[in-house]
This record gives C-alpha cells, structure tokens and sequence, in this order.
C-alpha cells in the first residue's frame, strides 16, 4: 500500500527512531560478546608469541595446526570423532525425536503433557550432573548396570564402556542423546500442531491412514523444521559437545584421546592442561578454524538446502 | 517499627567502623590447587602469621587442582590473580616467570634454608634467578591396608618377587582387590604407576640424569622395564579397571576393598579421616635383596609472589615468614604428607606420615622422571606419559612401543 502512495511516507529519520531503540540492545549485546571476540580470536590467530611479544605470522599458525603431525593429528582425530558424533546424532536422536513427538501429536493419546515433561525433564539439568549420574550408573564398582545387567541374565556383556578406547566415543555420544533429545523433539512436537487440521481431515476423507497421513502430509509439512534441527544439530554438535566431555572423560578426553573433540582440543591448546602450557596463540587458531568449519556448514546448509525448502502457509 | 531506625542506623556505623578497621590491614590472597587444605590454612597456618603480623590480612583462595593452571593463567594475563601464588615445579612455574608473572626473590632472606635441589625446582637453568620459595615434597609409596594384612598373613613386601607374591595371595583369596589403580583418569596410571616404581629400575636420579644427558634413552632396557612392570600389574587391578576414575580408587582403599594402593603421601589426611582401618605404607620394592630401593620424593609446592602485586611488602613478609622453621612445622604437621623441603629440624608426628619419612632414609631419592626440562616437547612429556602408561596397561600398545614413543617425543625437540 505505501508503496503505491509514497507521498504519505514520513520523513525518514526523525519520526523512526524507535528502530534503532528496538535493535539497540540485541546489537550492542551481540556486538560486544559475540562479534568482537570472534574477529578478536581470528586476529589472534594470526599472531604468534616470540619472547613474550606478540609478532604477527600471518597463516603460520594454521599452516602449523594442519601441517605439524603434532598439530594435525590431534586436529584430525577431534574432527573426526565431531562428525562421527554428528552423524550418531543425525542418526538416532532425530529419528527418535520425531517418532516420539508424532507419537505425542497424537490427539486421542492420554497423558501427553506428561510424557512430555518427562522426555523434556534431562535437557534442564546441568551436564555436570548428568555427567556424573552416568558414570556412576555405568561404573563398574559401584554402577547399578553391572546387576542390572546380571539379574537380566547378561551380567557377561558387561563392560566398562567409558573406559575403553572402542565403545568410549559411543557411550558419550548415547548419553548425551538422552539427556538433548528434548530440544528436537519439542520443535517438532510444535511444526507438528502447526499443521491444519483441514488438511489431515481432507487426507482421511481421501481414505489415508494415519500412518501415511504422517509420511504423505505431516511430514513434508514440517520439512523446514527438519532443516532447521539438522543445522541445529551440526552447530551444536560442534560447540555443546565439549560441555557433556568434559564432564565425563576430563579434558584429555580419554581413553587414549578417544573422545576429544575440537572443543576439548581447543580448550587443552588454548588454556594448557597440567604439564601442557597453553598456547592463546594455537588455542586462537584452533577456535578460528571451528569457526570457519561451522561457517561452512552453516553457509552450505542457508544457500543449498533452505533456499530450496517449499515452505506451505496453513 | 520503632527499633527499626536506630537499628539500621547502629548497623551502618559498625559497617563503617569495619570498614576502617578493614582498611588499615593490607589484605593479600594466595593461590592454591589445594582446596582440600583450606581449613588447614584458615584454622592453623594463616592465624600465626597474622598473630605475628596484625598489620596483614592474609586469605587462601584456592581453585580445583585440574582447573588451577588454566584458571591461574588466566586471572593473571586479566590483571585479577592473587599476590601469593603456588607454584607447580619446573616449567610451569618457569613458564610464569619467563612470562613476567612472578617475582625473582633469589635475594629473599630466610632462602638459604633450602637445599640447592630443593630451589632447583623453582629457578631457571642456570640458577640465576629463583622464583618460589620451595614448600613441600611428597613421596611416592604404597599404603596398604594393615588389618586386610593381618587377615591374611602376609608380610610388607621389599622386594620385587615379595611384590608379586603378596598380591597373588591376596589374588587367591579372593576377598580383596589386590591393587587399586584405574586408567580413567591417565595421571594415576602415570604417577602412581610408571613413574613411582619406574626409578627402581632405572636406578632413580643415575638415570634421570642420564636422560637428560643423552647418556640413556627411554628404548633402554631400565626404563622399558617400568612400562612392562605396568604390563604385569594388570591382572591384579579390579574389574572394569579402564573406567575407573581416581576417586573411585580412592574410595575403593578407603572401603577397605582393595588391599594396596599405589599412591603418595599426599593422601594422608584424608584417608585417615576416611578409612576406618589402619593404614601403613611400603616404598616401592627394590629388584632384588642385593639392590636398594629408589623413591620418588618428588618437590611438589612452591610458594612465590605475583610480579604485578600491589602489595609487595606484605607478599613479601609473608614469604620470608614461609622460610622459617614455624612454617614448616605447622604444614608438615597440619598437612601430613606433604614434608617441608626446608633443612630445619621439624618432628613429624603423624605415624602414617613417619612411615613416609623414613623411606628417605631406607631409600635413594628421585623426582618424577619427566618433570625436568623434559617436558618442554610437544605433547609435554609429563602429561604423554599418562596417555602412554595408560595405553600400556588398557594393551593398546606394547612396553616397547610406548617407549619408543616416549624417546620420539624427546628426540623431536631435545639435543642434550
């Protein structure tokens, strides 16, 4: 409309002050603990320490961190073990969140705001607590999984999973599915009341069942959420992981650096750890390059999926 | 209602008077990994300073051990750390006067107290400048509970083959967990293992300074020895050992589940609290009757001062006062376990402590093996040695190969 009557437009700057009020805060916030410190870590990144001063180097430090078997090994290793546990969580958690939040859609399903603070309840408790509930649940000397295992007559499969350099990265992975599966589910628990009943009533006039009710129509209806928890997933996976390890195998993230992340990596090069001194020069450099893997994905996922994803207006 | 007034008012004039009284004390803090010594340090040590010096407030304000480097790095690159601050031996506290973060007190009085291999721990290489005055050490041992011992008729072993025997007898009968030890952690498996009974075979300071001087390496035979002892050990620590952390070894002795535990003698005070059996301690066995026995008496704590202190005078006097025979009788008795590293005269009093002490007399003493210049590499050979000692006894890798790996590090960076 007022672009077919320009005439009406107020003079710009004076009367739509209220903008700049209304962004101010989210900007200034973000600006100071978000933006700043990442072009303040990429600026690091670049610099090196000699005799205490800090000498720019340009791209030595990533040279080093890709090309130094020390460096890259350690790099490698964590980005592997991060895609191993993005691919686990796209793997099982998604999935189950999706079937439990259809099964929760349900309308004639009893008890569904319960089932719902249940599945919900382990995502608000802190990753240090959840961190040491599960060792101590899968602790081999005082764990409840050792008898509960024997009284279902499989005590011998028993085995002390965090411990052990094959299975470490799994149980991690698992635990932390328990305690994040909420977060997906709850987003599409909510795209799934989003879709109009018109629609699912039309679907069963035309004589579909429920069950391709979901796959023909709910589905595909709540395929930009399904986006959204994949690329939510990725960046978490990323950032959030090092929380849940930290917490459960320390920051050598052991056995045998079985389980180390890029944020345990990041951490141990940035901070040292024990006999390690740190390196905020390396440890800059390992953050940038965490920055510029999400940045990828990020960038891949906006112009590559999204663009392409239909979205129906109910 | 009607108190209300004179009350608040009575309140705000004692807050000020406080605050006066506040003001004419300096107020100087300590930083510390040992926060399990914080009642220790406000009930016993700190008041006899201040009962010495009215003028100085002195606080402990400790961070958890793991977190304390980090932490400690990170207050003072921020401008916010403590005035007295712990030192770790060797090059983590080399790295912080190298960085410009504490203090050359080489011409600290009351310093001459210490022995040259005591300051060793806190001065740079070639003794110019000392930056901590040196606290405490502590030994590496075993303890071993006294009553599973009786039950069982078994006697402290002092030798390598009394070793063993002891624990297939404990193996045998089945009642106790011979050994407890996990990898969970990597740094029990490293310092209590490898690195405790390892200078028993490579003949303790012989053949760490050798190392330093390219005379031996890891691949000889003496210190391949300690990664395949570790290799024998594993049969006798409890199930599900991989994912045992260190608290649970901890809890496991103090239980009274397992029979010997691999430890050192900074465990004192709190098994003691814990435990309620008697607890004794043994020196890692020597190799045979013929050989001595080698022990890691390892300089632990420092003690040094921030060099962006305000108040230097009062860091200072504190320091000089960590120099005197006062000091070093309350920590050595308040804290058992953790021996002053000052050439006074002090009695220990703790029994469990006393059998700690006098390996230094049965016994040749060393430090741990990688802290010395050693760890200067990329990893720190200190913390590879976990991982290493740790893959040795889960059997992801050989004694050979983890030694190998260990000389490789060194050989990477280091030319004698």
């Amino acid at each position: 409309m007022s672009q077919s009557a320009p005439s009406t437009r107020a003079p710009r700057a004076g009367r739509r002050w209220y903008i700049l009020v209304f962004l101010a805060p989210a900007t200034l916030i973000y600006t100071v603990f978000a933006i700043y410190p990442i072009f303040e870590s990429l600026r690091l990144s670049l610099y090196s320490a000699e005799e205490n001063q800090a000498v720019f180097v340009g791209l030595a430090n990533y040279a080093k961190l890709l090309g130094e078997p020390y460096w890259a090994d350690q790099f490698w290793n964590a980005f592997n073990n991060n895609v191993v546990l993005f691919l686990l969580h796209m793997l099982i958690q998604n999935p189950i969140a999706l079937a439990l939040a259809a099964l929760l859609s349900i309308p004639t399903l009893k008890g569904a705001a319960t089932y719902r603070t249940i599945f919900f309840l382990p995502t608000l408790l802190s990753v240090v607590v959840v961190g040491f509930i599960w060792q101590l649940i899968l602790s081999p000397l005082w764990g409840v999984t050792p008898d509960a295992m024997k009284a279902l007559g499989i005590g011998d499969l028993f085995r002390p999973w965090l411990g052990l350099e094959s299975s470490a990265l799994v149980t991690v992975t698992l635990i932390s599915i328990w305690q994040y599966v909420g977060i997906p589910l709850m987003l599409f628990y909510a795209a799934l009341l989003n879709v109009p009943e018109e629609t699912i009533e039309a679907a069963r006039i035309d004589g579909l069942n429920g069950w391709w009710i979901f796959w023909k129509v709910k589905l595909p209806l709540i395929l930009p959420t399904l986006g959204l928890v994949a690329i939510l997933t990725y960046i978490g996976n990323f950032t959030a992981s090092f929380d849940i390890i930290y917490s459960l195998q320390g920051g050598m993230a052991g056995p045998n650096f079985s389980t180390d992340v890029m944020g345990t990596f990041l951490f141990r090069s940035f901070f040292g750890f024990q006999a390690q001194l740190g390196d905020e020069y390396m440890g800059a450099t390992v953050a940038s390059a965490l920055f510029f893997i999400i940045l990828v994905g990020v960038g891949c996922y906006l112009f590559g999926v999204q663009r392409r994803l239909q979205r129906y207006d109910s | 209602m009607r108190g209300f007034v004179p009350r608040t008012v009575a309140l705000a004039v004692g807050l000020c008077l406080s605050g006066i009284a506040l003001a004419d004390k300096t107020v100087i803090t300590i930083e510390s990994w040992r926060a399990e010594d914080q009642a220790i340090w406000d009930d016993l040590i700190l008041p006899a300073f201040e009962a010495e010096h009215p003028d100085i407030d002195v606080q402990f304000k400790p961070t958890t051990a793991t977190e304390y480097n980090a932490a400690l790095n990170a207050r003072l690159a921020g401008g916010t750390a403590g005035d007295i601050i712990t030192c770790r031996p060797f090059d983590n506290a080399l790295a912080m006067y190298d960085a410009g973060n504490l203090s050359d007190i080489k011409d600290l009085p009351g310093l001459e107290n210490f022995s040259d291999v005591a300051k060793g721990a806190w001065s740079t290489d070639n003794g110019d400048a000392t930056f901590c005055v040196p606290m405490a050490s502590v030994i590496h041992g075993f303890m071993y509970n006294k009553d599973a011992f009786a039950e069982l008729g078994l006697e402290v072993p002092a030798t390598e083959a009394e070793f063993y025997a002891v624990l297939d007898a404990i193996e045998e009968d089945g009642s106790y967990i011979p050994m407890a030890m996990g990898t969970k952690d990597q740094w029990e498996a490293a310092t209590m293992g490898y690195t405790n009974i390892g200078p028993t075979y490579w003949g303790g300071e012989e053949g760490r300074l050798a190392l330093l001087s390219g005379d031996a390496k890891f691949t000889d035979d003496a210190f391949v020895e300690g990664f395949r002892q570790m290799e024998k050990w594993v049969p006798y620590l409890g199930n599900g050992y991989q994912a045992q952390s260190y608290t649970d070894s901890q809890n496991l002795f103090t239980l009274g589940r397992a029979a010997i535990y691999p430890t050192g003698s900074w465990e004192i005070t709190g098994f003691q609290e814990n435990a309620d059996f008697e607890i004794g301690a043994f020196a890692p066995p020597a190799k045979d009757a013929d050989s001595s026995c080698y022990i890691s008496d390892h300089t632990d704590i420092g003690i040094g001062m921030n060099a962006a202190t305000k108040n230097k005078d009062a860091a200072r006097t504190f320091l000089e006062w960590t120099t005197t025979a006062e000091f070093a009788g309350l920590l050595t008795n308040a804290a058992p376990g953790f021996f002053s590293l000052a050439n006074h005269d002090i009695t220990v009093e703790n029994d469990l402590a006393k059998e700690f002490i006098a390996m230094r007399g049965e016994c040749e003493a060393t430090i741990r093996v990688a802290h010395q210049i050693l760890s200067r590499g990329e990893p720190a050979l200190g913390n590879h040695l976990w991982t290493l000692t740790a893959n040795v006894i889960n059997g992801s890798m050989t004694a050979e190969e983890a030694a190998a790996d260990a000389q490789a590090n060194v050989d990477s960076w280091y030319t004698p």
